[in-house]
C-alpha cells in the first residue's frame, strides 16, 4: 500500500514540474516576430488618457486663457458658448434634467469624467486639423467647456492634478459598473434583454 | 429578389443641394465628395458590355444589375455626419455580404488611404514585452478565417426610424426601412490573427483586465476592450471574403470582435495598451449608452442580443400576385449560435419553424427560409429568433418593459407604448422583432416602429 503511493508520487512530481514548466513557457515568446517599439513610437501611440490620467502630460491652462483659442478653433461647429451648430450637439447646459423627460446631454450634464473631454479634444479636435493644439490648450479648452457649465470657476487652472479633482455632476449616473473579475467564457455580457426581473418572452 | 428600381439621379441631385446648405455653414463638409464617390462607384462596379481583358481582371457585375448599392444613412445628406452607406439587405442571399456592399459608419470626413508598407501594430502596457509588429509579420503567425456579422450599435433604432421618416418626407424615395433603418449590420468572413496569441507573445501581467485599441483614422477611435474578451475570441483581421480589407473597413489592418457592437471592431488598428480598468472614453460615456426613464444610464453593454429580420419580402419589394413566395432573412446574436427561428405569416398568431441554411456559424448570420402561399388576403409577417442557450428576441413592447421599467413588470400595454413615444433618446442595441405590414394590393410596409408616435425631441 505504502510502495503504491510512493509510485504514484514518484509519478506524479515529474508531470507536475512538466506543467510548471508549461506555464512558464507560455510566459515566453514561441514566434520571436516583431521588436521592441522605440521612444518616438511610445511617444505617439501612448497618449489615450483614462480617468486615472495617468498619461496626462505636464501643461495647464484657464477658462479665460481658453476662451480666445475655442472662439477661433471651435465655435464654427459648437457654437459661440457651446450652444451647439446643428446637427453638432450643445457642450453647455443641461445639467440638473438627466432624470426628467426631456434630458438635455452634453459633456457637461451628462459625462461622468473631466478627463474624457481632454482626451477627445486631445486626440480628436479639431475635426478639421486634429492634434494641432498644445497640451496648454487643451488643458485651456477644457477649462472653457467646464468653466461655461458651471462645474469650475474661470480663474481655475487646470493641470494633471486639478482636472482629476474635477467632481463631475453626472459622476454616478451609470451602471453596471464594469466587471473587475474575468467572465466565463462565451459567457453573456450584460444581457439587459433577459436580465428583467419578472420578464417572460412572447407566449409560443 | 430584385428590388424596386429608383431614380437615384433624383437623389444624387437632392443630397448635393441639402450638402451645398451644409457647406455654407461648415466649411469642411465635403458634400460633393458624397455625391462623386457614389458615381464613381456606380461606374466602377459594372463590367462593359464590350469588356477589356483588364475590365476582366477585376471583375465587375453584369450591366443588368442596376439596383443594387449600399446607400447614404438617412440624414446624411448633410455630409457633415460623415461616411455612412448602409447595406441592402433586401437583396441579400446567403450569409456573405460583399465587401463592395458592406456597411461604412465613420465618423471622419475623409477616409484614411494607408500604406500597408508603413503601417504597424503596436502592443504596451502592462505587459512584459512591448511588441510592434509590421503587417508582414503579422501574416507569418498562424491566421485564422472565421464568418462574424458586424452590426452598428444604433442598428434599428428610432432614431433612424424617423430619420429615414422625415428623408421620405423630403422627397427622397430610393431608399426602404430595410435599409435605412436595420442595414448597418453585414456579414463577412474575416481573415487574421487571434489577438489572444499576439498578447500571449508580449506577455500579459497580472494584473492586467482591459485593453484600450486605438486606430490611425483621423480622429484615432479608441474603445476599451475586456481583456478576456479579446483572449476568446477577437481577430486582427487583414483579410475580408477572401481578400484585403477594403479601404473603408480600416485597410489595412482592424480589430474584429465578434458578437459586440461596432464601435468596437476598431479600424486601422495601431495600438493596442494593456491597462486594468476601462479608460471611460468618448464613445463609452457619451454617445453608445442607454439613458433610462429614472436618469440612470447603462453602459458597456456590449453584446447584441437575439435578432432576426424578414429581408424578403420587405418594404423595399412588391408581391405581383397571389401564390407561392419563399419568405427569407437573416438571424443573428452576439452570443453563442442561433438555434431556431420561427416565421408567423398571421400576425403573432401562430409561429412555423424556419429552414436554416447550414452550416451555422456562431456569432454570424444565419439565413432561414420558409415556403410561404400568399391568398392575396391583408396580414402582417415577423420572425423570431432564439439562440443557443434559449434567449429569445423580443417584441419592441417587450423591450419597452426592459427599458422603461425593469422593476415592476408587467405594465399595461398603452404604459409601454408610452415609453416609446416619450423616449428622449434613441435606445442602442435595438432587437425587437421586425413587422412586415402586407396589403391587399401586395406592398409592404413597416409594422413595428409606425406602431406608436415618436417623441419629436428624440435625438440620437
Amino acid at each position: 500500500m505504502r510502495c503504491t503511493t510512493f509510485s504514484r508520487a514518484n509519478f506524479l512530481l515529474p508531470m507536475m514540474a512538466l506543467l510548471a514548466c508549461g506555464a512558464a513557457m507560455a510566459q515566453s515568446p514561441t514566434y520571436k516576430l516583431g521588436r521592441t517599439p522605440t521612444e518616438a513610437e511610445f511617444r505617439e501611440w501612448d497618449t489615450v488618457v483614462g480617468a486615472k490620467g495617468k498619461e496626462l502630460p505636464p501643461g495647464s491652462g484657464t477658462s479665460k486663457e481658453g476662451a480666445p483659442i475655442y472662439a477661433a478653433q471651435c465655435a464654427v461647429c459648437h457654437g459661440k458658448n457651446g450652444e451647439g451648430v446643428f446637427p453638432y450637439r450643445p457642450l453647455v447646459g443641461g445639467i440638473g434634467t438627466i432624470n426628467t423627460p426631456t434630458p438635455k446631454l452634453t459633456v457637461g450634464s451628462y459625462s461622468p469624467y473631466a478627463t474624457t473631454i481632454w482626451d477627445f479634444i486631445n486626440r480628436a479636435m479639431p475635426k478639421y486639423a486634429p492634434r494641432t493644439l498644445s497640451a496648454d490648450d487643451v488643458y485651456a479648452l477644457t477649462a472653457f467647456i467646464l468653466a461655461k457649465n458651471g462645474i469650475i470657476k474661470e480663474t481655475d487652472v487646470m493641470d494633471k492634478n486639478s482636472l482629476l479633482e474635477v467632481q463631475m455632476p453626472n459622476r454616478n449616473g451609470f451602471f453596471p459598473v464594469p466587471p473587475q473579475s474575468v467572465p466565463d467564457k462565451d459567457r453573456s455580457w450584460f444581457p439587459y434583454w433577459n436580465q428583467a426581473p419578472g420578464w417572460k418572452p412572447a407566449a409560443k | 429578389m430584385n428590388s424596386k428600381k429608383s431614380d437615384r439621379r433624383g437623389f444624387l441631385k437632392g443630397s448635393a443641394a441639402l450638402a451645398g446648405l451644409a457647406v455654407g455653414a461648415i466649411p469642411f463638409a465635403n458634400g460633393k465628395a458624397l455625391a462623386a464617390v457614389d458615381q464613381r462607384t456606380i461606374k466602377q462596379s459594372v463590367t462593359p458590355d464590350e469588356p477589356t481583358i483588364q475590365d476582366l481582371l477585376y471583375g465587375g457585375r453584369s450591366s443588368y444589375e442596376t439596383s443594387v448599392y449600399r446607400t447614404p444613412s438617412p440624414g446624411a445628406g448633410l455630409a457633415q455626419v460623415g461616411l455612412r452607406n448602409l447595406t441592402p439587405l433586401q437583396d441579400s442571399m446567403g450569409v456573405i455580404t460583399p465587401a463592395a456592399l458592406h456597411y461604412v459608419v465613420a465618423r471622419d470626413l475623409t477616409l484614411p488611404n494607408i500604406d500597408p508598407r508603413t503601417h504597424t501594430f503596436m502592443i504596451h502596457g502592462m505587459v512584459d514585452r512591448p511588441l510592434i509588429f509590421t503587417l508582414e509579420e503579422l501574416k507569418r503567425f498562424p491566421s485564422v478565417s472565421r464568418v462574424h456579422f458586424l452590426e452598428c450599435t444604433g442598428n434599428s433604432g428610432l432614431y433612424h426610424y424617423r430619420e429615414w421618416v422625415e428623408d421620405r418626407k423630403k422627397g427622397r424615395t430610393d431608399i426602404y426601412a430595410i435599409q435605412g433603418v436595420h442595414g448597418r449590420l453585414s456579414c463577412s468572413e474575416w481573415t487574421g490573427v487571434p489577438l489572444s496569441l499576439l498578447l500571449k507573445e508580449a506577455g500579459v501581467q497580472k494584473q492586467a483586465k482591459w485593453l484600450i485599441a486605438e486606430g490611425n483614422d483621423i480622429g484615432r477611435h479608441a474603445k476599451s476592450i475586456p481583456l478576456a474578451k479579446a483572449m476568446d475570441d477577437i481577430i486582427v483581421a487583414y483579410g475580408q471574403n477572401g481578400e484585403a480589407l477594403r479601404r473603408e473597413q480600416g485597410y489595412p489592418l482592424r480589430l474584429v470582435v465578434p458578437g459586440f457592437q461596432g464601435v468596437n471592431n476598431v479600424k486601422f488598428i495601431r495600438s493596442i495598451k494593456v491597462v486594468d480598468e476601462p479608460y471611460y472614453l468618448r464613445p463609452e460615456i457619451s454617445a453608445y449608452t442607454n439613458l433610462h426613464p429614472n436618469g440612470k444610464a447603462s453602459w458597456y453593454e456590449s453584446q447584441v442580443g437575439p435578432k432576426s429580420l424578414i429581408t424578403f419580402p420587405s418594404d423595399a419589394h412588391h408581391l405581383p400576385e397571389r401564390g407561392l413566395y419563399e419568405i427569407s432573412g437573416i438571424a443573428w446574436c452576439g452570443r453563442g449560435a442561433i438555434r431556431r427561428v420561427e416565421v408567423s405569416t398571421d400576425g403573432g398568431k401562430t409561429w412555423k419553424d424556419a429552414r436554416l441554411q447550414q452550416p451555422i456559424f456562431r456569432k454570424a448570420w444565419t439565413r432561414f427560409l420558409l415556403g410561404w402561399n400568399w391568398n392575396g388576403t391583408e396580414t402582417q409577417i415577423m420572425s423570431r429568433a432564439t439562440n443557443e442557450y434559449s434567449d429569445i428576441q423580443p417584441t419592441i413592447m417587450e423591450l419597452a418593459k426592459l427599458w422603461g421599467n425593469q422593476t415592476t413588470p408587467p405594465e399595461p400595454a398603452s404604459e409601454i407604448a408610452s415609453f416609446w413615444e416619450t423616449a428622449a433618446i434613441s435606445q442602442f442595441l435595438n432587437n425587437p422583432i421586425q413587422i412586415w405590414k402586407v396589403s391587399q394590393d401586395g406592398s409592404i410596409r413597416d409594422g413595428t416602429f409606425s406602431t406608436f408616435k415618436m417623441n419629436p425631441g428624440l435625438v440620437r
